[in-house]
Parts: C-alpha cells; structure tokens; sequence
C-alpha cells in the first residue's frame, strides 16, 4: 500500500511513459510510474524502427548499452501486385556513421532498458499494476490513480496519462473519445528467426547493417494499409496492418492477411525456412491531427499514442511518443517550480511547447492524408498497384512491339481503369494532402 | 494458387508466453439470443480468433489466447455487445520479442 503522496504519476512504460518519467525524476521529481506488464515491454508490439535523434535528447550515450538490432543502411519501398513488386530502393554508405540514425529494435527488449533506466534516475517503478480508474475530485479534477493491487487511491499533482492506443483510463473517465473502427489499423506480426549469416546474405547486409521495407499494394486486398519486414541480427520481422474498419467491413482476416503476404513470391525467399517464435497483435493510431484529442486539463495530461500522435505516412510514433512524453514533463516541471497549480490553464504549456516540435507540425503537415487513404482504398491499394505493374512489364518484356505502341497501351489502361478525370483528380488530391 | 489455405491460429499462439487469469475473462459478451453484426464481425477480425459460434448460434469469448490489442473492444463496446478491461497486472499475455 503507497500512502505517500507524489509529484507526478505516470501510467504506462511504453515509449511516452518512460520518456516523461525520465524526464521528471532526472528533474529531481518525485515519480511514480504504473505498468500493467510483468516487465517493462511485455505488452507492447513495435515494427520496430527507433529514431535516434529523439532518443538522443533523453539518453545522450545510449549507444553505449541499448538493446539495438541493426542501424539501417537502405530503405526500401514495394508497391506490390499479387506477383510481383516495383521498388524505390535507397541506399548509401552515409548511414554507415558512428551515430547512426535510425536502428532496428525489439520492443520487449529494449523497454526494459529503457525502463531500467528510469528506475535510476529515482523514479518508482511498479509493474504487473493495471490502473483501474483515474481519481477525480467533486470538480473533475485528477487526483490520482485507482490500481487493482490495493484498495485505494495513489494521489499525486499530475497523472500523465501514457497508457498506449487503447487508452481505457482517458475514455473512461471521458477525458477524450474511444478510439473509432477508421481510425485505428490492427497489425500482426511475426518474428522470423534464421541465422546471422543467412539474413545478411538475404538482404545484402555486413556486420550490423541493417535494411527495411514497407510495402503497399494489393496485398491488402483493397484495404487501407501496409506490410512490413524488418531485418533484426538474428531474426526477421514481417507484419502487415489494416484498418480495423475495412477488416470490419471485407471479413478479411488478418492472419489470413499476414499469411498471403509472407506468401509472396518476392516475401517468401527473405523468410523461407526461418523458425517464428512470436506472433502479436497491436492497433496504430491511423487518424491523424484531426483525431487528436484535447491533450491536458486539470491535473492530466495524455502523450503518445493514446493522444493520437501517429504519423502514419512516415510510420512514425515511437519519436513522437517520447517527444510528447519529454515535452509534457518538461511543461509539468517548469509549471511546479514557478510554484503554480497543475490546473488546465497552466498544463496548457504543454499543447504550446508541442505546437512548435515537429510532433505537431509534422501532423498537421498530413492532416487530409487519413481520409483521402481511406475513401481512395480502391484506388490505391489495388487499381493502381496493379496498373503500375502491368505498365513496368510491359515496358520491360521484348517481345517485338514497337515501344509507341507500348506506351499508348498503358495509359489506355491507366485511363481505362480510371478515366482522365479520376486520374487527376487522384493526383491533385494526393499533392494537396502531401503538401 | 487461388486456394486459401486456412490459418491455424492455434498454432501462431502456441509459440507466445501467456499467463491465463483462470476464472477471470477480462472480456465479456453481452448476453444475447441473435448476435449484432458488431458481434460477428469479430468472429473474423479477432486476430487471436478467440471469438466463435455455440450451437445455440451466440457468440462466446475464450480469452485464453488474447493479445489484448483491442480490435473487439473498439468494434464491439461502442454498442454494448462486449465489456472490455484489461487483464489483472502481470496476467495476459507476455511477449518476449513485441
Ligand atoms: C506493428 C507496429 C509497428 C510499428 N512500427 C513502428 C516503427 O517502426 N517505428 C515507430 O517509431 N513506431 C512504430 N509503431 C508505433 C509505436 O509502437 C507507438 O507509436 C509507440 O509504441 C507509442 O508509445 P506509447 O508509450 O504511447 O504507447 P505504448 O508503447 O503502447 O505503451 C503503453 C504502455 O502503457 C501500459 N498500460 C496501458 N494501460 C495501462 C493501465 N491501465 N495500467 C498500467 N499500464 C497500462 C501498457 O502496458 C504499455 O506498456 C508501430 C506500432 C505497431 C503496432
Ligand atoms: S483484444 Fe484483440 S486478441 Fe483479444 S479478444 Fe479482442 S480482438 Fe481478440
């Protein structure tokens, strides 16, 4: 039983979590940090690229003992029809620097690191500790925390409300909304284990170097989403996501899904005789700025995922988790040494100090992206993929058609499948919600 | 190569560490007679496939198997057809790789 009376807690030691926690007793703040996980990571499902950069500001060397995989080398994205694929590959020896970019990592390991290292920065960590309820006062403000380990309330200043994308405790205590069937993908995955030497030779890869695909297409079978593989030292990760209303919709189901795909002719041989030792499931917040919801009132604030801040195009949120999760403590700790209340007018820092970080310009940036994705799925998961290979064949198999003839066919198919207006209309709507 | 193999979910599961809270679903389906189409979307979109058909042609939750993702609480709570919770602190599932 905690009778004590904390600073801050903080629900959740995913990325958001453990960032503002970090940042809050390296403050010198007293904290208390709640994980429903047996361990740090054991609930949570990554691809899993890190960025450095964001990890960088919290942990300056952590280079020197994070768990990390691979620093990535190429890039590699498929557009892919039910036999074939076209790539954008990008590679370059610049990537080779003794401070990588970006790495690949697996989630339940490195969490635990990163957990570790907030436990020596003084916070309180307590894991297999499911938060039940947020405590409010007559006035709807937070107090604290409920737990299902002992009857009882954990009081503290402020709760930082890190809890992941399903986020029960800001839905329940109708801080913000549930999240909606459009705007939440589901994935799976799987960890593929092979030999070092094996994956190297695979994907052309020495020592740590690592590579990446995404890869969009008819492989989703028309619905909104994307596949992964994400090559570890030892084993492969391939996953593939939709939204959780088209599968709601198309009665698709995702193993099936995850299974056509690492099925694939250009899939299989990456993975062929490898051993899978996990299969996992996660949703990603897919909606975008316009589904962010109100970010801190009184005695709360909401980081990462449960607040929506996803950058699906770029398949970004574990940077902007712990963006919004340093940023939201560093506003907590400036609000507490000016001696002020944790009330919603002065938590309002926090939306301000975000504002001007690239999580927010960054989102704003795709705000239209979410839905033209969605209404276009059709479009630009499977008519265009398809035409996109046809074209490529055609282009590239000699076979004694003179090349004009080739050419006037494929933009035949291209207007055929979608008409003139249709096709600029896509392009236009495209670069207007890229812009 | 048309054919869809089905999956055997059962098998994928068998690989992950789960630690079952006997007697303690933290899910539930509301009781009903006809289920809603809400409720037999899940029958598919359940990656861990714990929803399935009784004789009597209603829905039942084994939660055995769950990778908490949350997919059913978002197409099912909006309309009372399931109760969703997390499981009690350390129980559930545990990955080892995520
Ligand atoms: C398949 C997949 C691939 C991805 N790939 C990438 C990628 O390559 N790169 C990238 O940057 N991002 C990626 N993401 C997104 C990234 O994983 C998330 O954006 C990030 O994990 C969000 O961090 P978070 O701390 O907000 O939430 P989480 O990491 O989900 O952490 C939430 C934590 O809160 C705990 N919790 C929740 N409720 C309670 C409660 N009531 N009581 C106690 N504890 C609770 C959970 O157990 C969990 O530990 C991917 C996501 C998925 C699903
Ligand atoms: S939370 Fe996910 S895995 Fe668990 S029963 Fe619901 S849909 Fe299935």
């Amino acid at each position: 039983m905690i009778e004590e009376s904390f600073d801050a807690i903080v629900v959740g030691a995913g990325m958001a979590g453990n960032a503002a926690a970090l940042t809050m007793a390296k403050k010198g703040m007293k904290v208390l940090q709640l994980e429903r996980g047996e361990y740090a990571g054991s609930k949570n499902v990554q691809g899993a690229i890190l960025y450095a950069d964001m990890l960088e500001k919290l942990i300056p060397e952590f280079r020197e003992d994070a768990p990390l995989e691979r620093h990535l080398v190429e890039q590699r994205f498929w557009i892919m029809d039910d036999r074939s694929h076209v790539g954008l590959h990008y590679r370059s020896e610049d990537f080779n620097e003794e401070r990588a970019n970006r790495y690949t990592i697996i989630r339940a390991q490195f969490d635990r690191w990163f957990s570790a290292k907030v436990r020596e920065a003084g916070a309180t960590v307590l894991c297999e500790t499911t938060v039940t309820d947020l405590a409010q006062d007559a006035y709807g403000r937070v107090i604290g925390v409920r737990t299902d380990r002992q009857d009882g309330e954990i009081h503290a200043d402020v709760v930082v409300l890190a809890e992941g994308v399903n986020g029960l405790l800001g839905t329940r205590a109708r801080l913000r909304e549930r999240p909606k069937t459009n705007k939440v993908a589901l994935a799976v995955k799987e960890m593929h284990f092979l030999p070092r030497e094996t994956i190297e030779a695979r994907f052309n890869l020495s020592g740590d170097e690592g590579v990446v695909i995404e890869a969009a297409g008819t492989i989703s079978g028309g619905m909104t989403g994307m596949g992964f593989i994400y090559a570890n030292k030892e084993c492969i990760s391939v996953g593939i996501g939709c939204l959780v209303a088209d599968f709601q919709r198309t009665g698709k189901t995702p193993y099936e899904l995850l299974d056509r795909f690492k099925r694939h002719p250009s899939v299989a041989p990456l993975i062929e005789g490898s051993e899978v030792k996990e299969y996992s499931a996660h949703l990603i917040p897919e909606g975008g700025y316009k589904a962010i919801p109100q970010l801190y009132g009184d005695g709360w604030v909401v980081v990462g995922d449960a607040a929506q801040l996803n950058n699906a195009i770029h398949r970004e949120g574990s940077n902007l988790a712990m963006t919004s999760g340093r940023i939201a403590a560093e506003a907590i700790f400036q609000v507490k040494s000016r001696r002020l209340a944790m009330t919603k007018e002065n938590l309002a820092l926090y939306k301000r100090m975000l504002d001007r970080s690239f999580v927010l310009k960054d989102m704003k940036k795709y705000k239209d992206m979410p839905r033209l994705m969605h209404t276009n799925s059709q479009n630009f998961f499977l008519t265009y993929p398809q035409l996109i290979s046809k074209a490529m064949q055609t282009y590239l198999r000699v076979d004694g058609t003179p090349k004009s003839e080739k050419q006037k066919s494929t933009l035949k198919s291209f207007v055929n499948a979608r008409s003139w207006i249709g096709l600029f209309g896509d392009a236009f709507r495209f670069a207007r919600a890229w812009r | 190569m048309k054919v869809e193999r089905s999956v055997r979910v059962e098998d994928k599961l068998f690989c992950n560490r789960y630690l079952v809270d006997t007697g303690r679903p933290h899910i539930k389906v509301r009781a009903h007679t006809r289920p809603s189409p809400q409720l037999l979307a899940l029958l598919k979109a359940c990656p861990a496939r714990c929803y399935e058909l009784n004789d009597k042609g209603q829905i039942e939750v084994t939660v055995d198997g769950c990778m908490e993702c949350g997919t059913c609480r978002v197409i099912g709570e909006p309309t009372g057809d399931i109760e969703w919770s997390y499981p009690r602190g350390g129980y559930g599932v545990l990955f080892k790789f995520g």
